[in-house]
């Protein structure tokens, strides 16, 4: 999230497309209550199913699943075309301004841009993006025309872009009503208003997609019109699924980053720091003191092993390869019988990773398998006869290591809002749980003992050399968790002191930092900032003295956008930076210069990026610098806008089960969409384990709209069976049949499709049991991040007879 | 000191936090349940099942509506359950709110078949009728009745009824203001008061309600004539639990 939680009781108008914040959000129906009540806010719910959210909501806007950027392209258009932008924000803030290339270009046939590389018959489209950049004088400067009429400066170009986006076309794509579309851009479309916030939040409805990093930048460019970004009550708000996610992307368990989000080095473009820093280090934004974070990074993990003769280690930090390490690559590799061994931490894939089935088939290819959880959970016990396999068959050797639960472990979340709140254990773990701090202490203290006294051992120094001194100076063989968050907050190497923030940061070695954005969360052992618990009396919400926001205690990033240019700010009831008799006054950390006038950062409020303006054009995706809308890898419909496309072309093909034949969307005509609800929680493994929870929710259901089931001849409560192209000819899954008026045929372009739902939760583990419902979702991913989609593909359903 | 809850259903967000935290809080086992079509589970009120939210669906001008309301014992003033009760287990708290003794409940199952909105189970293992308690070990020492607590967006408030009156019937205004023209008060009339007072955004009946609800008249005719004698009915369970007595030591013997 840019702003946070309690942030939204300062907006006009939220919508939340993509995300269903009352059933899995519940607390943020606490604010948006208030924001309704105090400031006669409205909430949108743009979501194929009338959800609870919906149900609270001033308008549903129903649209066709995998259809967000037509829906948010129509909104840019209509932002557009009828002047609601914010314009001074637009010129000042943005990169509106900034002339294109002569060579930038699209196709609307076949929705390529220019540079898509030819001759890769049956592979996904690589592009060379030398043409997706700014027009530059002779002495490298970006040519802007701050006027924006100039026809090639990115304000013109997204005119014409977003041009063919009519209300019309677009109600054709998503199958809303046109009225309807136009009263939900109407309304957010006020928010351009300086003075007004505007709140995007979404979740995996916008990012669960082949184009799910695009949905992302389309809700980026409409916040960036209105001027809805830095200010409060706006923002671009994924809410997290769990309650430490956001901590655990802080700290890197992804394969394409390093603590810090940090670029993780390729072995081809990477060999050695000098490279490494020289590629990765822009010349301007705050991420040119990159060499810092990534120094420091590498002192806190080999102490003093870390030279500057060495490299600081450099190294010995694992290199990417040439090969795809995300889930649906790493599952396949292992499928392949490349992959020995893994383990799977808190994570439950053969419940919730895409075709699960297969999944949980591939992972007898494994030679051993090491689970950590806090109940027995589906992925570890894959083997079983209740799994579908054959024990006999399978020779992996499982093992199970009990975990605790948040509440019998001292330790930190970090939420959605980027706030790092210290957690207090409660009570003592059960038997021989262990904390997951003490397994990895436990696990790598023993390999680093393995290598050491292997002398056969292949490169240990990587490992051996590691710095790993976080024993409890009073209980041997126990963890200490002040020690970890020591490193994490970042220390003078000298004398081991600690550092007040990353503005400290070093990049010759005499600091150490495990994590730079966390750099200050922890600056003191009397008064960690992430224990603080300090409720704001009056304000506007940012409650600075309650736990510790990274980065810095900023709880509203790219904050000097809530002022003009000039200083004053847009919404002075709600003022969080302001320039008042010659300095700044200030309700947040400011993210910017704030000891110079307003005039010298009046263009510079984006200090993230290069150009520290907001990007409405980004040449960063791998798949385009601007959105536009594909059609999910398995969709009953072809592409209207763009007649030669269908899905995201830069997606990665995986495997060849993807219905996409005409006698596939007639096997499988169907749009099946899958989500959580509020009674359980993702895997289920833990609230399937609780009989209260079963209770309000005891088994597996299709939600089917009506007019299908009476088609179809189905009832309330029947058994369902329901297939796709990983599951079919009678091997689909069974889930009771929920008929609902909450879901609704759509129109599209003249075809009447069908949307059902069902949720994830179930598995052949714990107290409830059912059918998984990802053993019929593709494992085909975003073509940035990779996630699987698992918010639209085909189906086929029928009654169990 | 009447204790009220309100209960504002354009606030609920049927995430039945309320329904979890009742059972915790009173220690209530989860009861087998199975989906039947709609997300309102468990079926029926029981001695294990105090509160639920009732899910309603329904289609106007081709609008969904999708209704959540908490429900469960009403701690109606005009209360039937004691009214009917033989032993005189169902009483009147100093708070307010109506409570079984299950010290004095004989288990003649009256109150559970009197009561007006059907909330008062019947437990067969100890022989007791079982509803909702208020929260009554909570309140009693200063603290709001656990759904309260839970309830995550503010849907229930606990407090004083006078209070309580005027903030749903200034909430219901406020809805009417926002174009619910439907919007009403329910609980303060009905049964001469109702110890959860609703705000709601559309008639009574669409969430399940009773609409002017009404003591039998054969609970009325209960109370009348047999209120006085009702000490001799007392002596008579007494008296059958005395001969049983008898019975049982023999068995054991």
């Amino acid at each position: 999230m840019t702003n946070h939680w309690i942030d939204y009781r300062n907006s006009d108008v939220l919508m939340n497309i993509g995300g269903n914040t009352a059933e899995n959000h519940p607390i943020s129906m606490k604010w948006i209550e208030e924001a309704r009540r105090k400031r006669g806010a409205k909430l949108i719910v743009v979501d194929p199913r009338f959800t609870r959210t919906a149900a609270v909501a001033d308008l549903h806007v129903p649209i066709r699943p995998g259809t967000n950027i037509a829906f948010l392209g129509g909104l840019i258009r209509y932002i557009l075309e009828n002047e609601l932008y914010q314009e001074e924000y637009v010129k000042y803030y943005t990169n509106a301004s900034y002339l294109l290339r002569e060579d930038f270009a699209w196709d609307e046939e076949t929705a390529l841009f220019s540079g898509a590389e030819e001759d890769r018959p049956d592979k996904p489209v690589k592009y060379d993006k030398s043409s997706w950049d700014y027009r530059r004088d002779g002495d490298g400067n970006v040519i802007k025309d701050p006027t924006l009429q100039h026809p090639d400066c990115v304000f013109q170009v997204m005119k014409r872009f977003y041009a063919m986006y009519t209300l019309e076309t677009v109600s054709k794509i998503t199958g809303c009503d046109p009225q309807l579309l136009e009263e939900c851009y109407k309304l957010y479309g006020s928010t351009g208003e300086p003075g007004k916030a505007g709140n995007m939040m979404y979740a995996m409805g916008i990012t669960q997609f082949t184009h799910g990093a695009q949905n992302v930048r389309a809700i980026g460019i409409v916040q960036l019109l209105l001027g809805n970004m830095g200010i409060p009550g706006g923002g671009v708000n994924a809410q997290r699924g769990q309650s430490n996610v956001q901590g655990s992307t802080d700290m890197a368990i992804l394969y394409h980053i390093i603590p810090g989000y940090l670029g993780a080095p390729k072995a081809a473009t990477h060999p050695t720091l000098a490279d490494y820093l020289e590629k990765e280090t822009p010349q301007t934004s705050y991420w040119s003191n990159k060499p810092k974070f990534l120094v420091s990074l590498l002192k806190a993990f080999y102490g003093d092993h870390a030279t500057p003769e060495n490299d600081f280690c450099y190294d010995f930090l694992p290199k990417l390869d040439h090969r795809d390490h995300s889930h649906i690559g790493m599952y396949k590799y292992m499928g392949e019988g490349e992959v020995e061994g893994m383990i799977c931490w808190a994570d439950n894939p053969a419940v919730t990773g895409p075709s699960a089935a297969a999944k949980r088939n591939y992972q007898s290819k494994l030679k051993w398998l090491v689970a950590v959880d806090i109940f027995e959970n589906e992925t570890a016990s894959f083997w079983k006869k209740e799994a579908g396999s054959n024990p006999e068959e399978i020779q992996t050797e499982v093992f199970l290591l009990p975990a605790t639960c948040s509440f019998e472990r001292d330790g930190t979340k970090a939420n959605s809002g980027r706030w790092i709140q210290w957690q207090w254990k409660a009570q003592d773990p059960p038997g021989e749980c262990k904390s997951d701090l003490q397994i990895v202490y436990e696990l790598f203290k023993k390999l680093q003992e393995t290598y050491a006294a292997d002398p056969n051992a292949v490169f240990p120094d990587p490992i051996t050399r590691m710095k790993w001194d976080y024993e409890d100076d009073l209980e041997p063989g126990k963890v200490d968790i002040v020690k970890v968050c020591a490193e994490l907050n970042g220390y003078n190497c000298a004398d081991g002191s600690l550092l007040l923030n990353f503005t400290q940061l070093q990049d010759d070695g005499s600091t150490a930092c495990g994590n730079w954005i966390y750099s200050g969360y922890y600056n003191s052992y009397e008064d960690p900032p992430c224990r603080r618990r300090i409720k704001e009396k009056e304000g506007i919400g940012t409650n600075p003295n309650w736990a510790f926001a990274w980065p810095l205690n900023r709880r509203i990033v790219y904050n000097r956008c809530s002022a003009d240019p000039a200083g004053n700010p847009w919404n002075p009831e709600l003022p969080l930076v302001w320039w008042e008799d010659g300095a700044w006054k200030t309700n947040d950390v400011p993210d910017f210069n704030a000891t110079v006038p307003p005039e010298e950062t009046a263009e510079a409020p984006y200090i993230m990026t290069p150009e520290l303006q907001g990007r409405l054009f980004s040449s960063q995706p791998a798949d385009g610098p601007l959105p536009l809308h594909f059609e999910p890898a398995e969709s009953p419909v072809p592409n209207l806008l763009y007649p030669k496309a269908t899905f995201n072309p830069v997606s990665q093909r995986w495997y060849d089960n993807l219905a996409s034949s005409e006698e596939d969307r007639q096997k499988f005509p169907y749009i099946m969409t899958t989500y959580r609800i509020t009674e359980h929680y993702q895997s289920g493994i833990v609230t399937r384990n609780m009989p209260w929870l079963n209770e309000l929710m005891p088994e597996l259901f299709v939600e089917i709209d009506p007019e299908l089931a009476e088609k179809l001849g189905i009832n309330d409560g029947d058994e369902v069976m329901v297939e796709s192209k990983r599951l079919n000819s009678g091997s689909g899954i069974v889930a009771r049949a929920c008929i609902t008026n909450r879901l609704r045929p759509f129109n599209v372009n003249g075809s009447r499709l069908h949307v059902v739902g069902m949720p994830f939760h179930w598995g052949y583990c714990g107290l409830a049991k059912g059918a998984i419902t990802n053993d019929l979702s593709p494992s085909v991913g975003d073509a940035n991040t990779t996630i699987p989609e698992y918010k639209a593909f085909l189906c086929n359903i029928r009654r169990v007879e | 000191m009447q204790k009220t809850m309100l209960i504002d259903t354009s606030r609920c967000i049927g995430c039945r936090a309320c329904q979890a935290a009742c059972k915790q809080w009173n220690q209530l086992p989860a009861e087998k349940t199975e989906f039947r079509g709609s997300y309102e589970n468990p079926a029926r009120f029981s001695s294990i099942t105090w509160t639920k939210i009732v899910f309603r669906e329904h289609e106007e001008n081709g609008k969904v509506r999708w209704l959540f309301a908490k429900q469960g014992c009403m701690h109606c003033t005009e209360a039937a359950c004691i009214k009917v009760c033989p032993a005189n287990a169902i009483y009147r708290t100093e708070f307010g709110t109506v409570k079984i003794d299950p010290q004095r409940c004989i288990g003649c199952n009256y109150c559970a078949a009197n009561c007006t909105y059907q909330v008062i189970g019947f437990d067969q293992a100890a022989n007791v009728a079982r509803k909702c308690t208020f929260c009554h070990d909570r309140i009693a020492n200063g603290k709001e009745p656990a759904c309260a607590k839970t309830c995550p967006t503010g849907a229930i408030t606990y407090g004083e009824r006078a209070d309580l009156t005027a903030l749903a019937q200034q909430r219901a205004a406020e809805l009417q203001k926002a174009g619910y023209s439907e919007a009403n008060v329910y609980g303060i009339e009905e049964l001469n008061g109702l110890g959860m007072i609703y705000v709601l955004q559309e008639r009574p009946a669409a969430y399940g309600l009773l609409e002017n609800p009404r003591i039998r008249l054969s609970t009325v005719v209960w109370d009348y004539i047999f209120k006085p004698v009702r000490i001799l009915v007392v002596i008579a369970a007494f008296f059958a639990l005395w001969v049983n007595r008898g019975e049982s030591k023999k068995e054991s013997a």
